[in-house]
């Protein structure tokens, strides 16, 4: 080919952003990708909180008060949708477009095109999904499984709803391709795959996951599509399918996506931890290990989702055991965490409140989560609340509080200006206070046997209830806290230096703050 | 090929947004369409859709064809190929994954054979009922239907995908050769393949719908036929019109011994589907 056309289109790469708006819809640039992939996921995260504020306002009391039934569970089913698939996983990607480049010291994502497409199509699915909201018959009120049949017997969202998943799929699958192809391929010279930070490590591992489940995904709501409007009975035992089998198909998809929703979340405790014990991360290797394992055990574990639907004994026992050895590696990681901290010069800013935070209450999730592993037990815990309290235990101070502890620990970095360390402690504390006030009495009531995803409870329910309800409402308007920090942050502050962390070690910390629109255009020297 | 030096990053893409506006458009269109709405949104985005991917891909030809990518560039599209290759090999686990549960486990628990309360569902719901395979369900689904043979369309069509993989892989010989011509011939031929497998999938619907009475209707056998052969076939279309677009570039002077991804690309892709069809023709159709 002629060079002199080449030069010609060639670029110096010299360049700042593009001015104006349409920087923001035209961006090719990793960091702008990752800041709208985040400032995204924080709207949608109080859409979604919103929500749970509307089901704890009704579980107030008992009896009806506030919304009609239909109305709660549409709110219960989108509350998940919304905050699994628009604030969990476009938070963790926009934080692996931010850091991964930079971590591995490459110039950008390894197709910044498609990587415009992934998060583009965002607020469009979510359009689609939300849109439901506003039809005749109201949103989908079956459940975010989308269980058969009764999802097949909503009203005219089904097919929105449908189509709103294919459409985020569509995104998850060419984010995650991108990443992949960017760990592999966007390394500087010597960044040897056992030197990659472990965010980049376990965000390979997810990208892997997401590869693998979420076209799984795309085909059982297909079917589900098909039996609702072309006729097929995948799902209908009359025409020799079976409901079951929509489980068995979702789950296979849905057990993997708890760890897509956690493994990054691992990924930035290990890089937090050790900067403020100011000592290397305990068992690298074992880390890295302990991630793979959980990837590869996520998809061989997926029926304990179903231990009361039916399934032969053979089956239970299996899954059962299958569960409780995921123990092992995560015990592992647990490990290495307080390991690292031993005897480390530490100190408590706000990334390691949250950092810190997160371990202890992650645990409590996990050690909740080892009792619904056993069939026999499960049986009984099964769709109580005492389930709610335990996903949400691994959820909110697990995936959501690593994002904030992300979000401390990488926005001076960002930004170029020191968050207020004192607003950042107080939304640590009074999150974490009204968290616990919100979920642990959940435990109790879910024990004693109140049902979930029901909007009527008995008597005997009420006073958790209501504790739970204010630490609700507590815990949803503190993190109008962490949007008063991060506005001022964004603002201005105090300037933060290149390394910002005493104890940080890693690319991202070499290059000056805020991070240059361009870094790592020439590789860097990796020791 | 000379290859520059810095890995090539686009200033801006002004495609994608038009992708995500077309997207929004067919799938509204499309939810509205099954809800008894009209098609007119649904063939709109699908228009704006086919656009903006001429345009992009446009773009990344004109880039590709001045040599503005480096190895390195062109290291990100082939794992970017070959993660999406093993995407869709999922997409069609999923299927898979139903027709074998079907046959292995519903199916049977349904005539009362396994633990539990399978005898039990059998004497009250479906008393009576073996289960055989193929079966349109307890409730006979569809009526009376015949099973689609084997032969002798799916064993010709067996042969067709098979002659094409072997054609395309001649094409591929003929352009690492630096052949130019050899190589859109094999690809014609390659490309008259697919489309006639098509369209002999085509006649074996339309067989299936007026004479055999085998519908998207009847029961698991008619579910799971049709949404293996229909996305398989699907994927055949998408395929032959990606390397109908390979030939065409051929002819127009693109591509040369070392730099054809686009061809390689496609090449796997249809490769994919043919090995796609022999699992469809084991399982679906012999087995």
């Amino acid at each position: 080919m002629s060079t002199a056309t080449a030069d010609h289109h060639d670029h110096d790469d010299h360049h700042g952003p593009a001015p104006g708006l349409m920087r923001w819809v035209y961006t090719t640039n990793h960091k702008d990708i990752g800041t709208l992939y985040l400032l995204f996921a924080l709207v949608m995260f109080f859409i979604g909180g919103g929500m749970a504020l509307i089901i704890r306002a009704e579980l107030f009391q008992p009896g009806l008060q506030i919304v009609d039934p239909l109305f709660f569970n549409s709110m219960t089913t989108m509350h998940a949708l919304v905050m699994i698939f628009g604030v969990v996983m476009p938070a963790f990607v926009g934080l692996a477009n931010w850091m991964i480049p930079m971590m591995i010291g490459g110039p950008d994502m390894a197709l910044p095109r498609l990587n415009n497409w992934s998060f583009w199509i965002m607020p469009f699915a979510f359009a689609v999904l939300l849109s439901t909201l506003f039809m005749e018959g109201g949103g989908p009120a079956g459940g975010w499984t989308l269980y058969a049949p009764l999802s097949l017997q909503g009203g005219d969202n089904l097919a929105f709803v449908i189509f709103a998943i294919h459409f985020m799929g569509i995104s998850s699958v060419m984010g995650s391709i991108n990443i992949v192809a960017t760990i592999f391929n966007m390394r500087a010279p010597g960044m040897t795959l056992m030197k990659m930070p472990l965010f980049v490590w376990t965000w390979l591992i997810t990208a892997y996951l997401l590869i693998a489940v979420i076209p799984v995904l795309a085909g059982a709501v297909t079917m589900l599509l098909t039996d609702r409007y072309f006729d097929t009975s995948f799902f209908s035992a009359a025409g020799g399918g079976d409901p079951v089998m929509f489980q068995h198909i979702f789950w296979f998809f849905g057990h993997p996506e708890v760890y897509i929703l956690i493994l990054p979340a691992f990924g930035i405790i290990s890089s937090i931890i050790p900067t403020f014990a100011r000592k290397p991360l305990f068992g690298y290797a074992s880390m890295v290990y302990a991630t793979a394992s959980i990837a590869f055990l996520s998809f061989i574990v997926w029926a304990h989702h179903m231990f009361t639907v039916g399934m032969p004994l053979a089956g239970e026992m299996f899954f059962m055991f299958a569960t409780m050895m995921i123990s092992v590696p995560t015990g592992v990681k647990v490990f290495n965490w307080i390991a690292t901290m031993w005897r480390g010069s530490m100190t408590f800013e706000t990334p390691m409140l949250f950092a810190i935070g997160f371990l202890v209450m992650f645990t409590i999730g996990g050690l909740s989560g080892l009792m619904l592993a056993i069939t026999p037990a499960d049986i009984q815990y099964h769709d109580t609340y005492f389930v709610v309290a335990h996903f949400h235990y691994v959820l909110v101070p697990g995936a959501i509080y690593s994002i904030m502890a992300a979000t401390y620990y990488w926005i001076p970095k960002w930004t170029g200006n020191m968050y207020d360390e004192k607003w950042g402690k107080i939304h640590f504390w009074v999150s974490t206070v009204f968290l616990n006030v919100l979920f642990f009495p959940m435990h109790f009531v879910g024990l004693a046997g109140m049902p979930r995803r029901i909007p009527d409870y008995s008597m005997q329910f009420a006073d958790w209830n209501a504790v739970a309800t204010i630490g609700a409402f507590g815990f949803g308007f503190s993190q109008l806290i962490f949007v008063y920090v991060v506005y001022k942050c964004i603002k201005g502050g105090e300037k933060a230096t290149t390394e910002v962390w005493e104890g940080a070690d890693g690319l991202e910390w070499t290059v000056p703050s805020p991070a240059p629109y361009h870094t790592f255009e020439t590789p860097p020297a990796i020791r | 090929m000379s290859s520059p030096s810095s890995y090539y990053i686009p200033h801006e893409a002004k495609w994608p947004i038009v992708g995500s506006i077309a997207l929004f458009v067919f799938f509204m269109g499309f939810a509205s369409f099954l809800n008894g709405g009209g098609w007119i949104a649904m063939a709109l985005g699908a228009a704006l859709l086919i656009y903006m991917m001429v345009m992009w891909f446009g773009d990344v030809i004109r880039e590709s064809e001045s040599g503005m990518y480096s190895k390195q560039v062109d290291v990100s599209f082939r794992m970017a190929m070959m993660w999406f290759i093993f995407s869709e090999v999922m997409f069609f686990a999923a299927f898979f994954g139903a027709l074998f549960y079907a046959r292995q486990f519903s199916g049977p628990w349904l005539s009362g054979a396994g633990e539990g309360g399978a005898a039990a569902t059998n004497a009250v719901l479906w008393s009576g009922w073996d289960y055989a395979w193929p079966n349109n369900g307890p409730a006979e689904l569809g009526g009376e239907y015949n099973k689609m043979s084997w032969f002798p369309l799916p064993i010709m069509n067996t042969m067709i995908l098979l002659a094409s993989g072997v054609t395309v892989t001649i094409a591929h010989h003929a352009i690492k050769e630096d052949n130019r011509q050899k190589m859109v011939k094999w690809l014609l031929a390659t490309v008259a393949l697919g489309f006639l497998f098509v369209a002999c999938q085509a006649f074996e619907y339309y067989e299936a719908y007026a004479h055999l009475n085998l519908k998207m209707g009847t029961g698991i056998y008619g579910s799971t036929f049709f949404m293996l052969t229909g996305f398989h076939g699907f994927h055949v279309t998408m395929g032959a019109i990606i390397l109908l677009f390979v030939m065409l570039r051929g002819r127009k002077g693109h591509f040369s011994a070392t730099n054809h991804f686009a061809f390689e690309a496609a090449a796997w892709y249809w490769h994919f589907v043919d090995v796609v069809w022999l699992g469809l023709f084991i399982f679906v159709y012999i087995l």
